[in-house]
């Protein structure tokens, strides 16, 4: 039997310099002491130039008064307000012109991305057009073109377009505001009621599927709850709204629900532009699961509508969600450029305004750099969660 | 019994009939495109509605009711009238050079020649740059690599020399005075120049194994790639002063440009990292098996296949810097956006159709650029093509 020898490391054939791991190490020693190094000299040298221009730092000028006003908030904001609430305006502003794009920006892009692969020429080349003009032109420059351009450009305060109580003028689109009474909170409750219910009627349906392989009209039965419900608790609990309609006084429309023309011009251009993507990510999604999925799922009888809902579109929208989360992260950041033409969302009034009057630039513009941060980061990590569900399981 | 002795079989194939009358020429494509089913139909009307109501709009606007000779914006203010294109050709220098001076030596030759050879600085630029990129776009021109070398590494060197001046006896041009769509041009090149090397490093920095290296840029590439281009060109203009040391100005033409650069290439890396993985494992083991080291197992190997894996990708980036070169019109730069947007204020032209025909101009211009680049990029991508599509 053989005597196993202990197992020895054969002498170096070469200097130790070549050892890959030495090696690494060494790099990474050098890659460090230069960014370190970097960043010790920024510092040095930001901070002799502060002290040389006798710029105070710190993050102080938060509770003082701002002193400029905000054509556009969604919280209560004047002159004496503080900055930390101008940032808040700001953020809020950001927030609810990226929710307003979003939304409208998704149905918009379904929609055209799914003309352009609709087997009707006329439309899918209308749908073409659409998207190769308005994807290949700047953003700034559409907003620039809505802005001055069309909304600017709109007729004066007397010659208002009027349609259904609305008035359109330069100073903004000017719509009737639902006014509710105190029992309307009844159809609120009603409504989120038909909604839990619709989704236990779902799992109902869906576990009775399994065990039976009876049908049950899922979607019919939900819009049904829907409207039923609320409409009963509008009924009982004789809740009435009233409309506060715009109405001109003086030089300008008082009263109703007033949209400045930075918000409609951004608003616009932002869904305008990034539907195209959208539209580009769905047409992609779709023909990326392949024809025989569709052949295969009509061979096990299923009804069109079965199809695309069981097999076509879980596979589509696994391609199509990435895509599409981060072009959600696109419009966010892309509300920015309204600082270009005055809609008072984050960089406008924070980097810009408060920025001119507080001078601290570092703090102001790291502090707008990690609201964007911290939205991209949160959603790239809903983003990770949700891929990893729906990732294909391979053998 | 023998074929020929039965009369009743036939010894040749008939002709095929030809296919019925309803599914070829123009009313097959109809019936099969625009009116398969009762829907299709109606979407049909639908899109015929909208293109009979908007072309003739759009052809009134653009051209039949344009004004395409005037001296000054006397036409254009007649209600009714479309396009003022006369103001584009009036205004069409400053668009396109900016307040480059002009040489004052050829201003008695006639009509387009004084504009040509007064700004002889940039159009040599332009024709150079012309010269270099066509034969690098087109597949078969052999010399790719010495080709690729001029256009990036030579062309940026001597548009820099030619239009800064100051050497060889030109007229220096602080960058203050450049503008239009040379800044534009400038600004992109430059931005893909810089963007695709940085990219690339990047990329392989994250697929490193050595933890600080891809710590490093993970977080350099993660940055970037969350905030908006216009706070990071704030961010150039405000900041790099500030960062630099005492004494030391930073041009604000290069300010921008770095903050072009560093952003772009955070999204460049991202694109080649998904080349990089998108190699299969075997092609990395063969290039170490061979006794390559790191580089060249990168250079020799791993790169060439995959950046053109991903050459639509980096098409796609080029494209959507472009597009974004318009945002440095925010923190002043002249750019044609700008020099548009300062256009309309032009008291020699007003009219109600000033701005939005100045606007429709810019347009054309990025969507031609931009649309041709999409293009070629499918092009490519079809020459690479090798599945089987359905």
């Amino acid at each position: 039997m053989a005597v196993q020898t202990p197992l020895t490391r054969p002498p170096r054939a070469t200097s130790w310099l070549n050892d890959p791991v030495i090696r690494g190490w060494i790099y990474q020693v050098v890659v460090a002491v230069v960014i370190i190094a970097f960043i010790a000299f920024i510092a040095h040298n930001t901070a002799t130039n502060l002290a040389q221009q006798n710029k105070s730092t710190g993050f102080d000028f938060f509770f003082q008064t701002s002193g400029f006003d905000i054509l556009f908030s969604l919280i209560p904001y004047g002159r004496g307000s503080y900055y930390w609430e101008a940032f808040i305006v700001g953020l809020l502003n950001t927030l609810l012109v990226s929710a307003i794009g979003i939304v409208f920006a998704t149905m918009l892009g379904f929609t055209i991305g799914i003309a352009r692969l609709s087997g009707n020429w006329i439309i899918s080349r209308l749908a073409t057009v659409y998207i190769e003009t308005l994807r290949n032109i700047p953003l700034l420059l559409q907003l620039f073109f809505w802005y001055f351009a069309v909304l600017k450009a709109m007729p004066g305060v007397k010659n208002s377009i009027v349609f259904l109580d609305s008035a359109l003028n330069q100073r903004g689109l000017f719509t009737p505001k639902p006014i509710f009474d105190d029992r309307f909170i009844y159809v609120v409750i009603a409504f989120v009621a038909a909604v839990v219910t619709g989704l236990f009627v779902r799992a109902w349906a869906r576990r009775r599927l399994e065990a039976t392989g009876a049908r049950f009209p899922v979607f019919l039965s939900f819009v049904a709850l829907i409207i039923v419900l609320p409409g009963l608790a509008w009924l009982v609990s004789g809740t009435h709204v009233e409309f506060d309609v715009p109405v001109i006084k003086g030089f300008n429309y008082s009263g109703g629900l007033a949209l400045p023309p930075e918000f409609l011009a951004l608003a616009l251009g932002l869904i305008l532009y990034t539907a195209t993507f959208i539209a580009e990510i769905v047409r992609a999604g779709v023909q990326s699961v392949s024809y025989g999925q569709t052949e295969a799922a009509q061979a096990l009888g299923l009804k069109e509508g079965d199809r695309l809902r069981l097999v076509i579109i879980p596979q589509a929208m696994r391609v199509i969600v990435p895509p599409l989360t981060s072009q959600y992260l696109n419009l966010t950041k892309n509300s920015s450029l309204a600082v270009a033409i005055g809609y008072p969302e984050l960089v406008s009034v924070f980097m810009g305004t408060t920025l001119n009057q507080t001078g601290r630039a570092i703090e102001v513009v790291f502090i707008t750099m990690l609201v964007y941060l911290v939205i991209s980061l949160t959603t790239s990590l809903i983003m990770n969660w949700y891929n990893a569900r729906v990732a294909l399981v391979e053998r | 019994m023998s074929v020929d002795t039965v009369s009743y079989v036939r010894t040749e194939l008939s002709e095929p009939l030809p296919p019925p009358r309803s599914s070829t020429g123009v009313i097959g494509w109809m019936r099969k495109n625009l009116f398969a089913s009762v829907t299709d139909t109606i979407l049909t009307l639908v899109g015929l509605v909208i293109v009979v109501w908007a072309a003739p709009q759009l052809y009134s606007f653009l051209i039949g009711h344009a004004v395409w000779v005037a001296e000054d914006g006397e036409a254009c203010r007649v209600p009714g009238t479309g396009a003022c294109w006369a103001y584009v050709w009036d205004r069409a220098d400053f668009f396109v050079y900016g307040f480059y001076p002009v040489d004052k030596r050829f201003a008695d030759w006639p009509g387009v020649l004084s504009t040509v050879l007064g700004y002889w600085r940039i159009n040599l630029v332009f024709l150079v740059g012309l010269v270099l990129l066509v034969p690098l776009l087109m597949p078969k021109v052999p010399y790719k690599l010495i080709n690729a070398l001029l256009f990036f590494v030579v062309f940026p060197v001597l548009v820099y020399f030619l239009l800064n001046g100051g050497v060889f006896g030109l007229e220096a041009v602080p960058t203050e005075k450049w503008g239009g769509l040379t800044v534009t041009l400038i600004i992109g090149l430059v931005g893909i120049v810089t963007s695709l090397p940085l990219g690339i490093l990047l990329a392989l920095g994250r697929q490193s194994k050595l933890p600080i290296i891809k710590i490093a840029c993970v977080m350099f590439i993660e940055l970037w790639r969350s905030v908006p281009l216009i706070t990071v060109l704030f961010m150039a203009s405000i900041m790099l002063p500030l960062f630099a040391p005492e004494g030391v100005t930073v041009d604000k033409l290069l300010r921008a440009l770095i903050g072009v650069a560093l952003f772009n290439s955070a999204y460049m890396a991202e694109v080649v990292r998904g080349g990089l993985q998108a190699m299969p494992r075997g092609q990395y083991e063969a290039a170490a098996a061979l006794g390559l080291n790191y580089w060249k197992r990168m250079i020799l190997i791993i790169l060439p296949q995959a950046l053109k894996y991903v050459i639509p990708g980096i098409v796609n980036t080029f494209i959507s810097l472009f597009k974004d070169t318009s945002l440095v019109s925010i923190v002043g730069i002249f750019d044609i956006l700008k020099t548009v947007q300062s256009s309309t204020a032009d008291l020699n032209w007003t009219s109600p159709t000033q701005a939005i025909t100045g606007y429709i101009f810019c347009a054309a211009v990025f969507w031609v650029f931009c649309f041709s680049m999409s293009r070629y990029s499918r092009s490519m991508e079809r020459r690479l093509e090798t599945g089987h599509k359905r």
